[in-house]
């Protein structure tokens, strides 16, 4: 368990860490600080799987916050990461989504890199019949492209833009890491790509993702269905840092279960409904409950069922943000259990029974605050702190992400720890 | 190649445009529950983004193999999940056809999708939502036509905040 020793429960203290002003969500300022100081600041950023890059020469366009990159593999197997931007004349170097290739060529005037981002070529670089080309002094090694720096976990690549960053390993934390060892233990096999785009600030998505009092209220998916428990067991799990988190459900003991509906109105659990083709929740034992795990500031590891796919958060402007779900199974699988991820994978995704909804609700948060409002949200749920929980009506890890953001942004954003905003 | 022209084909072909028309009329006047008797049981209805159509990748957005998940989606879509009010409006093109075997058919249709928010804040917005091609095997006999599969191949791979309503 992490130590809760280091909160402070100052009344205002508290009322900080409770309240979101909502100006964090449709302020261009607060937006450009985000840019530069998160999303290129010390923070390991989920660029894509191992897996989609695995030949010597593919690539992947991606992004870290709004900023275009690349993730490339070069002829040795090392995974390498660059911002798409030519270190000419800023043009984007490599315009396809993804592919193979072991140069790549700008093609504005043809300025050629490898796949580390080194410059390898200039074309008329001695200019012709002795006129024009480039100074003698130029150098190619110093117009290389911007690289970030790289480091996986499992099959997950992260790309940091401030050097200073800590090691992967302890970015992530002991809870984290164990909970991706749980999934990234093996080879894994590309299913496919959703995209959702939706007209909200990307936080509130970070938000809903470690809210786990949301689930049973805003997807009713499972309780019209009748696969719903309330009293499902779960727990909230965080670094010490409080900036990833853990979310973990599991079905409730059988027996305990059994002598809870005893005890109540058991008919108001009884669903209307029920499928009429139950082979879409028809899977096969593999994990123990459900996993989301939402790591700062970008990516979300989830497993849900015999679903197992990461999301990538992309800002893309102050009120919009894109949703890249990648869904993935193991090179092990047999032809059925791919079957059934494909077929489960009608629950995720943007047309997803138990996740279309999340578009929807940061979306209805953006449109009620388009007036530019000085109100604050009210993150109470589970108490004031931001400590591990053991159960699944609380908003403690929404009171986590905040923390930390404040520690990254706070006074940029006139949102300091420790102090009242006024 | 230009295309073989028969009094038969010109039937098929008026047959499958009235397929798509009808298919239409029932999703945009918002008569879900008709829409699982559009196709055979078994049966595939999938929404694939482009995307993965164009890199080998199976997953798809939607799945349904069978006329009971057809109707399963139109309960959740009516009973549990939660989205914006609006409506759909359909622009189908002409099919054309690519192939036939006994009884089935293949053809290939463009479609594009309108949007209308029908909520508080954004009544009488129209967005084009999604524009793409349906990929089709028809079963015709005599009296009926019936989708055996609907591949809804989506050229608009991002989707504009979520796909509750079937294309």
């Amino acid at each position: 368990m992490t130590s809760t020793s280091d909160i402070d429960t100052s009344a205002a203290a508290r009322r900080h860490a409770t309240q979101v002003p909502y100006r964090l969500f449709y302020d261009q300022d607060v937006y450009d600080a985000e840019q530069r100081h998160l999303f290129r600041g010390p923070t390991w950023n989920f660029v894509g799987l191992a897996a989609e890059v695995p030949e010597p020469g593919d690539f992947k366009a991606s992004f870290v916050g709004d900023t275009p990159v690349v993730l490339t593999r070069d002829r040795d197997g090392a995974l390498h990461c660059w911002v798409n931007r030519c270190a000419h004349r800023g043009a984007l170097v490599c315009r396809e989504p993804r592919g193979n290739r072991n140069a790549h060529r700008c093609v504005y005037h043809q300025w050629t890199y490898d796949p580390a981002g080194r410059l390898r070529g200039v074309p008329f670089r001695a200019g012709i019949d002795g006129k024009g080309g480039a100074p003698a002094d130029f150098d190619l090694a110093r117009h290389g492209l911007q690289t970030l720096a790289v480091a996986t976990y499992g099959d997950l690549v992260f790309a940091a833009f401030d050097p200073a960053v800590e090691a992967l390993d302890d970015y992530l934390g002991a809870p984290m890491r164990a909970a991706l060892d749980g999934i990234f233990n093996r080879p894994l096999t590309v299913l496919g790509h959703t995209r959702q785009y939706a007209a909200a600030n990307w936080k509130l998505y970070a938000e809903n993702v470690r809210d786990p009092y949301h689930a049973s209220l805003l997807h009713l998916f499972h309780a019209t269905f009748g696969f719903y428990r309330s009293s499902q067991p779960g727990r909230i799990h965080m670094d010490p840092r409080r900036r990833h988190c853990v979310l973990e459900s599991w079905p409730a003991d059988a027996k305990a279960e059994a002598a809870r509906l005893a005890a109540e109105d058991v008919t108001s659990y009884r669903a209307k409904y029920t499928l009429a083709d139950p082979s879409l929740v028809t899977g096969r034992p593999e994990f123990r409950g459900l996993q989301i795990l939402s790591v700062f500031p970008g990516l979300v590891v989830q497993q849900i069922q015999n679903t197992l796919a990461v999301r990538q958060l992309l800002p893309k402007g102050v009120g919009r943000f894109e949703l890249v779900v990648t869904l993935f199974g193991y090179a092990d699988d047999d032809p059925e259990l791919t079957a059934i991820r494909l077929k489960q994978a009608n629950l995720i995704g943007p047309a997803g029974f138990i996740s279309m909804e999340d578009g929807h609700a940061t979306e209805i948060v953006q449109r009620a605050i388009a007036d530019r409002t000085a109100a604050e949200s009210v993150v109470v749920m589970g108490g004031y702190d931001a400590a591990d929980r053991d159960d699944l009506v609380n908003e403690a890890a929404i009171r986590g992400f905040w923390q930390h953001y404040r520690e990254l942004l706070g006074e940029r954003v006139g949102h300091a720890p420790g102090g009242d905003r006024g | 190649m230009p295309p073989e022209v028969t009094v038969d084909k010109l039937v098929l072909r008026q047959a499958i445009d009235d397929l798509n028309a009808a298919y239409a009329a029932c999703i945009d006047a918002d008569r879900l529950e008709d829409w699982p008797a559009f196709f055979t049981d078994p049966c595939l209805y999938q929404v694939v983004p482009r995307e993965n159509v164009d890199a080998g990748l199976p997953l798809a957005l939607i799945r349904c193999d069978s006329r009971g998940m057809l109707a399963d989606r139109v309960v959740a879509h009516r009973e549990a999940n939660i989205f914006g009010p609006h409506a759909y409006r359909h622009l189908i093109g002409r099919a054309h056809i690519v192939g036939e075997d006994g009884a089935l058919v293949e053809a290939r249709t463009n479609y594009a999708v309108y949007r209308t928010w029908l909520d508080s804040a954004s009544y009488g917005e129209t967005v084009l939502y999604s524009v793409g091609e349906y990929r089709d095997r028809i079963a015709v006999s005599a009296g009926t036509a019936r989708l055996v599969e609907r591949t809804v191949v989506v050229d608009t791979a991002r989707i504009d905040s979520l796909l509750a309503t079937p294309l």
